[in-house]
């Protein structure tokens, strides 16, 4: 038997959380109910967080942008693609239509899959996870949220609320490697966010490290070096070299997805391009 | 006699079976026909429940198909005199449930006082079972039944072609998923803890995974009894000393291909009062399953009766038994009946897959590309048990180099026996393997002696009146240089795609990105060979149903998806004039119809069909002269019906006429052992590809634009069906080609799910040009040549040879990755 606990209100949630801190929590089931359909877990309860109205909200909350943990991938490209133009492309890279119709981004960070394709943008883009309990309310950098592969900081009686996040100031890339072109997680990925106002450069790597990473020294390369004064053609040195710190700052493995020279290949390609299309758009 | 129609298994049986008439004037109601279904699976059907699960359908089968058919020489007089015959497309009786979800697949059956069974496999590829303990599993509430191989009351091995393969492991355990117990229960996560539940001992055994190593002297054996090596097939054809002037070697490999149907294996086994048993199953082919179950069981075959279920896919994957014996021994144990569906990774581990390969590959020719000779070794990892492989092994070998006629052949072709999945039967059947390595062999010899790609296959084409390296004669259309020509001369994919490679991944804006065409071309040998005795049997029955003629077809044909049962009504239409045809469910209280497989079935069970047909228009003819009434109409005379409507009275009002027919094809003779030489198969059918792809040459990602091929179908029987095999066989192949392969490593499978093992999406499978030519076979009905395997065969290499073409790179093995092409 399991139980299924279905609350109705924030409140409630976390009570039950409080309770029954071994039911596992799942909105859209995109991973949850795979793992169940595959016997790779058997929880003694589901906490349906489906039925909790606050989770599915997005909303200004002064500079940044309040998440909710609940709104979907869908919602994501539709209503906040222009705001968070990263993360609404990497969230048009998650399976089907189906897939994000339910999937959601409170669910993608509970899973801390390394390949979790949400990440990378969040991490770019320097937001932060919004943990609850009955205890109260912490804020947690994305950088800091994920301890290893599917695991993170989240207390037993937590849920995610929330992702704070600014909108975004400047141009924002995502791209993901994948062996078929749709429909397919990530052999690797790399989002990047440039921020022209204060000069600085977010970074995030997926499916090449334990945990979703970020690449500070080709961060703090690329916002020394970008010639922020004169906008022009950027120097392919620069991207090139860009490419490169990016991929030194993977740590990854062969797996049947692919290999580590792969991935770490790909995602000096893959900096390496995207940083050249958002400084084109800068310069636009 | 079962008579639970087609399109709905158990839905609603007993109230309806469909008419398989396509056209609004023929959709009628022939319930009385249905009327004669007995009480015994009317009774299974007040039980039933549908699930309301979608059909999928593979995704290339959603592309546009773009089908030109260019009639070459004209097949024997097919004037239909009603419409909804032979060379229609009528609608699929089964096609609006499938695509609306209310089609009753195998996993959907149901008895309301049914047990749900669950099977115990094995962890390792190798290992001695030295313990089970049930204890725990017989103790656990809702547990009705615990068996292992002691339970087995009949023969405790089975298999295709040697009965190697246990119904439940006894100490030996050959290969990862191998099943050690079954439980039945009376909820499906109570069986699958109570399998969980049983303690199970292994000495672990270091597994033999390496086909070349297992091939040594010396190698540990998989069998104790007998050596690794399961089939060998020489051939020998002209001077094995052959020299010549330009040569090019090749070494290729081939990656494990999953049939990836969508449909699990599953099945209803209920226990019937006679002692017996009757199974409703999803198989391909029902009497070889009664077999082998019957003589698991220790039964006579009369108390083993199969109903076909609807199958969800099979390409191969359902020949060999799965849960089949497993559900009726729980069945006959409980004395319930016993329903087995297994889950999706389970479902990696319950079937064969397609033979993993190494092939070397050495082509002499002169300067100006003609080949000299062909010298091949092609090695098959035929896994933990027989299954086909050595039919497998037989096909890669005869079929190995290729349709080219080369006067000096030297070819060895090995099945053996490891530790790692079991292999068989899959779309293409050896031919496939084979296939990619002879034309990857091809474009190096044109690379060599400087010419393109087409020219030096078409200097080399086989046609009629050539022999085959086994010295059979090409008898009929061998078109090889044709459909070569046909899509060279396509025009060119215009420049551009909707989407670069990658897809919505956002990894180019045209950077790095090149495109490539490559061609290719395959043969594939039609039916059972090698002297097989293949035959199909048909029982058509004519009878009047509201003052009209109406047909019942009666096989044991598994429609596995292909749309045989709308070719069967196709026929009848076409051979008898009679708009009503009924299929009746496919179950084996009519002969053996054979396997729904080696792209048989359209030419053996039609033919069955059309037989049947002609027999009774013999019948029909004579009753109507008896009562002195010659028929209206010559057999000479294409216009009109058959029969007038007053005549079909006359003739039928007497009573309801029926024939029973067994049909063979045109017999086939054995190999011989040493030199491969014999007329070892039926009929040879033969496609050729076109592949254009963007490469992304820095990442190593492919977007195939378009594909375009030429195939000789003989007669297109369903012009539409013919259309959706060509484009689901070659997704088949471009899916080999990029991304499917079950990884298996130390015998242990790494990728068993969807996650994992890739299936090309309507995104990777492109718009295709089809050409269909219509050149007659004089030895099959209507002179169709089978269609459902040469489109999988040389898309394959058509797709990797493009993306040589756009990047340089050898590309040897399949499928191809990412790292390959960029040599990260």
């Amino acid at each position: 038997m399991m139980d299924f606990l279905t609350p109705v209100t924030w409140a409630d949630a976390l009570a039950v959380k409080a309770d029954r801190p071994e039911a596992v929590p799942v909105a859209g089931g995109t991973d949850v109910m795979v793992e169940l359909n595959f016997h790779r877990r058997r929880p003694a309860a589901l906490l349906d967080l489906t039925r909790v109205p606050e989770l599915a909200a997005w909303g200004r909350d002064g500079d940044v942008l309040r998440v909710g943990a609940g709104v979907s991938y869908t919602r994501l490209i539709e209503e906040l693609g222009g705001l968070l133009p990263g993360l609404a492309a990497a969230s048009r890279t998650v399976g089907s239509p189906q897939i994000r119709n339910r999937g959601t981004l409170g669910g993608n960070l509970g899973s801390a899959s390394p390949a979790g394709d949400g990440h990378p943008p969040l991490l770019a883009a320097g937001a932060v996870v919004e943990l609850a309990s009955v205890r109260g309310t912490r804020e947690v950098p994305v950088a800091d949220f994920f301890t290893g592969p599917k695991r993170s900081v989240l207390a037993p009686d937590e849920l995610i609320a929330a992702v704070l996040v600014a909108p975004a100031d400047g141009p924002e890339q995502f791209a993901k490697i994948g062996t078929r072109n749709a429909m397919v997680i990530a052999v690797s990925s790399f989002a990047l966010a440039l921020h022209p106002g204060r000069r600085s450069v977010g970074t995030g790597i997926g499916s090449a490290a334990p945990t979703p990473r970020r690449a500070p020294e080709a961060e703090e390369f690329a916002a020394a070096h970008l010639p922020w004064d004169g906008p022009g053609p950027l120097d392919p040195d620069l991207a090139r070299r860009f490419g490169e710190l990016v991929s030194a700052a993977a740590a990854p493995i062969d797996d049947v997805r692919g290999t580590a020279a792969y991935r770490r290949h790909s995602l000096s390609v893959l900096a390496r391009r995207t940083l050249t299309w958002a400084w084109e758009e800068l310069c636009e | 006699m079962t008579t639970i129609p087609f399109t709905e298994p158990l839905g609603t049986a007993g109230s309806c079976a469909f008419s398989v008439a396509g056209t609004t004037e023929n959709a009628q109601d022939i319930e009385s026909l249905a009327g004669a279904a007995p009480a015994g699976p009317a009774r299974i059907a007040d039980r039933v429940r549908r699930s309301g699960q979608v059909a999928q359908v593979r995704p290339a089968d959603a592309t546009r198909p773009t089908a030109q058919v260019r009639v070459g020489a004209r097949p024997t007089g097919l004037d239909v005199r009603v419409g909804g015959g032979v060379g229609s497309s009528p609608q699929r009786p089964d096609g609006r449930l499938k695509v609306s979800g209310e089609f009753a697949f195998s996993s959907d059956l149901w008895a309301d006082d049914m047990l749900w069974g669950a099977t115990l496999r094995s962890p390792y590829p190798r290992a001695k079972l030295t313990g089970l303990d049930l204890t725990a599993a017989v103790a656990l509430p809702g547990v009705y039944a615990v068996l292992t191989a002691q339970d087995v009351p009949g023969r405790r091995v089975y298999g295709l072609e040697h009965a190697d393969q246990p119904v439940l492991a006894g100490t030996e355990i050959r290969y990862q998923g191998e099943p050690i117990a079954i439980v039945a229960a009376d909820h499906p996560e109570t069986a699958r803890r109570a399998a969980s539940l049983i303690k199970a001992d292994y000495e672990v055994l270091a597994p033999v995974t390496d086909p070349d190593a297992a091939l040594l002297p010396g190698s540990d054996r998989v069998h104790a009894d007998r050596p690794n090596l399961l089939r060998h097939v020489p051939i020998r054809k002209g001077d094995p000393a052959a020299t010549a002037p330009v040569v090019v070697t090749g070494e290729y490999q081939v990656g494990m291909q999953d049939q990836a149907f969508l449909g699990p294996e599953s099945g209803l086994a209920v226990p019937a009062e006679d002692g017996g048993v009757d199974l409703y199953i999803a198989t391909q082919w029902l009497h070889v399953d009664q077999q082998q179950v019957a003589a698991c069981l220790g039964l006579p075959q009369e108390k083993v009766r199969l109903t076909l279920a609807g199958v969800g896919g099979a390409f191969g994957a359902r020949e060999d038994l799965s849960m089949q014996v497993h559900a009726c021994l729980l069945a006959l144990r409980t004395g319930r009946p016993v329903k087995m569906v297994y889950g999706r990774e389970e479902s990696f581990f319950g079937h064969v897959h397609r033979h993993p390969a190494r092939l070397r590959y050495e082509h002499g020719a002169d300067r100006d590309g003609r080949l000299v000779y062909v010298k091949a070794s092609i090695v098959l990892d035929g896994g933990a048990y027989a299954s086909s492989t050595g039919a497998v092994v037989a096909n890669a070998a005869t079929l190995g180099i290729g349709p080219y006629d080369v006067p000096n052949v030297v070819m060895d072709a090995y099945g053996l026996y490891t530790n790692n999945p079991p292999c068989g039967a899959m779309r293409g059947f050896g031919a496939v393997q084979a296939c990619f390595a002879y034309e990857s062999q091809m474009d190096r010899l044109a690379a060599a002696v400087g010419l393109d790609p087409v020219e030096v296959r078409l200097r080399n084409a086989l046609t009629t009146g050539d022999r085959m390296p086994t010295g059979q004669l090409v008898e009929g259309p061998a078109p090889v240089a044709e459909l070569l020509r046909l899509v060279r001369e396509r025009p060119q994919a215009p420049a551009g795609a909707d989407f670069p490679p990658g897809g919505t991944a956002n990894t180019t804006r045209g950077e790095g990105v090149v495109r490539g065409v490559g061609y290719a071309i395959g043969i594939k040998n039609v039916c059972f060979s090698e002297g097989f005795d293949d035959f199909a049997t048909a029982r058509v029955r004519l009878e009047l149903v509201g003052g009209r003629p109406a047909a019942l077809v009666h096989t044991a044909a598994a429609e596995v998806g292909q749309g045989l049962v709308t070719v069967q009504a196709q026929i009848v239409r076409t051979e008898l004039g009679v708009e009503q045809v009924t299929i009746a469910p496919a179950d084996t209280s009519v002969g053996s119809a054979g396997s729904s497989s080696a792209s048989r079935q359209t030419y053996m069970t039609g033919g069955a069909v059309r037989a049947a047909c002609l027999a009774l228009r013999a019948r029909l003819a004579a009753r109507l002269t008896a009562l002195g009434r010659a028929p209206s109409t010559s057999d000479n005379d294409k216009k009109g019906p058959f029969l007038s409507a007053e005549e079909w009275v006359g003739a039928l009002e007497a009573g309801a006429l029926e024939e029973t027919v067994e049909w063979r094809h045109r017999p086939t003779h054995a190999l011989d052992p040493e030199t491969g030489q014999g007329d070892a198969h039926v009929q040879y059918a033969f496609a050729a590809h076109r592949a254009t792809v963007d490469v992304d040459v820095e990442l190593g990602l492919v977007k195939v634009v378009e594909i375009a091929t030429a195939q000789d179908v003989g007669k297109a029987v369903n012009p539409q069906a013919v259309a959706g095999q060509i484009q689901g066989g070659t997704a088949q192949g471009l899916g080999l080609a990029l991304m499917e392969e079950i990884q298996v490593v130390d015998g242990m499978v790494r990728n068993p799910s969807f996650t994992d093992y890739l299936l090309p999406t309507i995104m990777d499978m492109p718009p295709m040009r089809l050409d269909v030519l219509e050149l007659a076979d004089p030895h099959s009905p209507y002179g169709l040549r089978g269609v459902g395997e040469p489109p999988t065969i040389s898309s394959t290499p058509a797709v990797v040879a493009a993306i040589r073409a756009a990047t340089g790179a050898a590309l040897t093995r399949v499928p191809v990755r990412p790292e390959h092409i960029v040599g990260a």
